[in-house]
């Protein structure tokens, strides 16, 4: 891999607000989206002629479309209460990557092309034209924002930086300007299937040795369906649990607790993927047609149920926008939650009693829980206040003797991103990635060093391929990060209830 | 992006995985190695050669379970896991052996 020369941070004792490094990080730009993966996606393949035009044109359209957009650009008061919220920010010290500066970048733009004294007097109230320069800075630090609404939480007005990138992304698409990781991807989905481009002969394959692998471990005859027509559940789930480790281990640990249960499921090719980068880039028509592949799988296969696996974005995705995107679903069972959480399914059988889990089984592990920004800020679960924190917690309480929390200030509405969502999971923006972690492993330091703890549970399959990559960097183990089903896995009891 | 070898000029892309699946050869490997400041030794092409063959078969890289089964079966069963592979390609297995074996990087969340 090309050699990326930076200084991991150290951690610190208690957090503090970093010495402001102006420009620190005005070198990380992910790779640009080449021009056949842009016109896959109906995007220009390069910059096109007349840029500036067509940008302001598509802010204008996007303003016009997306209230939300207009009011957060006008009403900021750069009262700075923001600021140092962004894990970014915090671990790179660059002031561009403070919230109220990210957005700035748009809203000067706007203000010039969209507001009377902007128009007439721009020096008066920060207007400034969109230039060349202006514009690289937008790819620069629009993709130094993983969209994950801490700042929004801390803003006395609500006003959602995430909301203002993913308008940013768009325009930038519209006119040539892509990155290359998100837009590759969201070209295999169409294409294959799913974001890893895993074909279904390999899906089927690789299910078939999982299939083997848990009846060496346990003796039970564990299955991992595929398209199986009239199955009760659908699971759609991030095509990195087939492939990856540790999201193998929950994709297993879903297979025993279905199995357990009795209920019948199944995976489906034509939608094996939970993930949609069409919410990174925000692109609602890529949003709408990567959604559509479960609507159309789960008609086909003629289910009652839809489950959705350990996916942070996905479940934001599903929980606040499928009702809309691909609805109604008057054709599933009303009687359960519809789209349904895999924890939420776990939890409910958890509680009628039909599961048997063995606590002592994670004896070797002191846990603590990730709350994955996605689920934390835009979604919920269980029909409850707070579900979304409340449930996963729950469970893995019913699955382990060891569990403590990281500090408040970093659970729950104030979690902290991994450093690798939104769209920004690639090599190319490790240095990113890496700095942008150091809030969330200064938590994690608190634990180790007061309780030992040694893995740090999580419900994403982003923030476990983050963690993974970037743990060593903070001299911890790799193996430390995994999934919520991987302790159910390991605790579950199989066959015939005792 | 290219690279030149032996008076053949290679095309990559901007990560240096190669973008021609046939202009792969076990010098092209040991070039590609080198980049990564990996001694190719024969477990490593054990590794190299699955993944090619895998590839062969299903036009993805094997997932990291079917590799690890596979590893164990042909170098012994203490060998048969992720911690092995990541001590043979420190840069993650996937990512990394798949760029020795001239496939394409794999994508997604991982
Ligand atoms: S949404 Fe998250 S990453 Fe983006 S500016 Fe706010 S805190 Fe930073
Ligand atoms: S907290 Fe809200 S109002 Fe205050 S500077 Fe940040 S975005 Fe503006």
């Amino acid at each position: 891999m090309a050699v990326v020369e930076f200084e991991t941070p150290r951690l610190k004792e208690y957090p503090v607000i970093p010495i402001l490094q102006a420009g620190a990080m005005a070198h990380s730009q992910p790779f640009a989206a080449a021009a056949p993966i842009q016109k896959a996606l109906g995007f220009p393949g390069e910059l096109v002629e007349d840029w500036q035009e067509q940008a302001i044109a598509k802010m204008g359209e996007l303003l016009g479309k997306y209230r939300s957009l207009k009011v957060y650009l006008d009403t900021c008061v750069h009262c700075g209460a923001c600021s140092d919220k962004c894990h970014y920010f915090l671990g790179t010290g660059d002031p561009k990557n403070m919230p109220v500066a990210r957005q700035d970048l748009m809203r000067k733009v706007y203000r010039r092309y969209f507001t009377f004294t902007g128009k007439y007097f721009p020096k008066l109230v920060g207007a400034e034209d969109l230039t060349r320069e202006v514009l690289a800075e937008w790819y620069t630090y629009f993709n130094q924002c993983s969209e994950c609404r801490r700042c929004s939480v801390f803003c006395p007005y609500g006003i959602d930086t995430a909301e203002i990138t993913m308008a940013a992304r768009e325009i930038m698409d519209s006119i040539g300007m892509g990155q290359k990781y998100s837009n590759e991807i969201i070209g295999k989905v169409h294409k294959i299937g799913n974001n890893l481009g895993l074909p279904g002969p390999a899906l089927e394959d690789t299910l078939a040795g999982l299939e083997e692998d848990i009846k060496d471990a346990t003796g039970a005859d564990v299955k991992l369906p595929l398209d199986v027509q009239g199955a009760e559940v659908m699971l759609v789930t991030p095509s990195a649990d087939f492939f990856s480790e540790p999201h193998v281990e929950s994709l297993i640990g879903y297979a025993k607790v279905f199995h357990q249960a009795g209920i019948s499921w199944t995976l489906s090719s034509h939608a094996s993927e939970a993930g949609n980068f069409g919410l990174f880039i925000g692109n609602y028509e890529q949003m709408r047609s990567i959604s559509m592949r479960v609507r159309e799988a789960a008609l086909e296969l003629g289910v009652r149920r839809i489950a959705v696996g350990e996916c942070g974005h996905a479940w934001r995705v599903a929980y606040s926008f499928w009702n809309t995107l691909i609805g109604p679903f008057d054709f599933l069972d009303q009687n359960y939650p519809v789209p349904q959480h895999i924890c939420e399914v776990t939890y409910d059988l958890i509680r009628r009693g039909a599961l048997t889990l063995d606590k002592a089984a994670n004896d070797h592990r002191i846990v603590t829980f990730h709350d994955s920004c996605n689920v934390a800020r835009g979604s919920s679960m269980g029909n409850m206040p707070r579900g979304q924190f409340i449930i996963p917690r729950e469970i893995i309480r019913a699955c382990v003797n060891n569990f403590h929390d990281m500090a408040p200030e970093s659970i729950y509405e104030s979690t902290f991103c991994c450093g690798g969502g939104g769209g920004l999971l690639t090599d190319d923006l490790i240095e990113l990635r890496v700095k942008g972690a150091l809030p969330r492993m200064e938590a994690l330091k608190q634990v180790v060093d007061e309780h030992g703890v040694n893995f740090m549970a999580t419900i994403c399959a982003i923030c476990k391929a983050q963690f993974g990559k970037v743990l060593p960097y903070y001299k911890f183990d790799m193996d430390m990060v995994g999934g919520v089903h991987q302790l159910v896995s390991s605790a579950i009891r199989l066959g015939a209830k005792q | 992006m290219a690279f030149e070898l032996n008076g053949n000029t290679y095309e990559t892309d901007e990560e240096g995985y190669l973008v021609n699946l046939g202009d792969w050869s076990e010098d092209v490997a040991g070039f590609l190695a080198q980049q990564e400041k990996i001694d190719l030794t024969q477990n490593h092409w054990e590794v190299v050669n699955f993944l090619r063959e895998y590839y062969n078969d299903y036009q993805i890289a094997p997932a990291v379970r079917v590799l690890t089964k596979a590893i164990g079966k042909k170098l012994g069963a203490d060998k048969g896991n992720s911690k092995y592979l990541y001590e043979l390609f420190p840069y993650g297995p996937a990512k990394q052996a798949c760029k020795i074996a001239g496939l394409p990087k794999p994508t997604g969340c991982i």
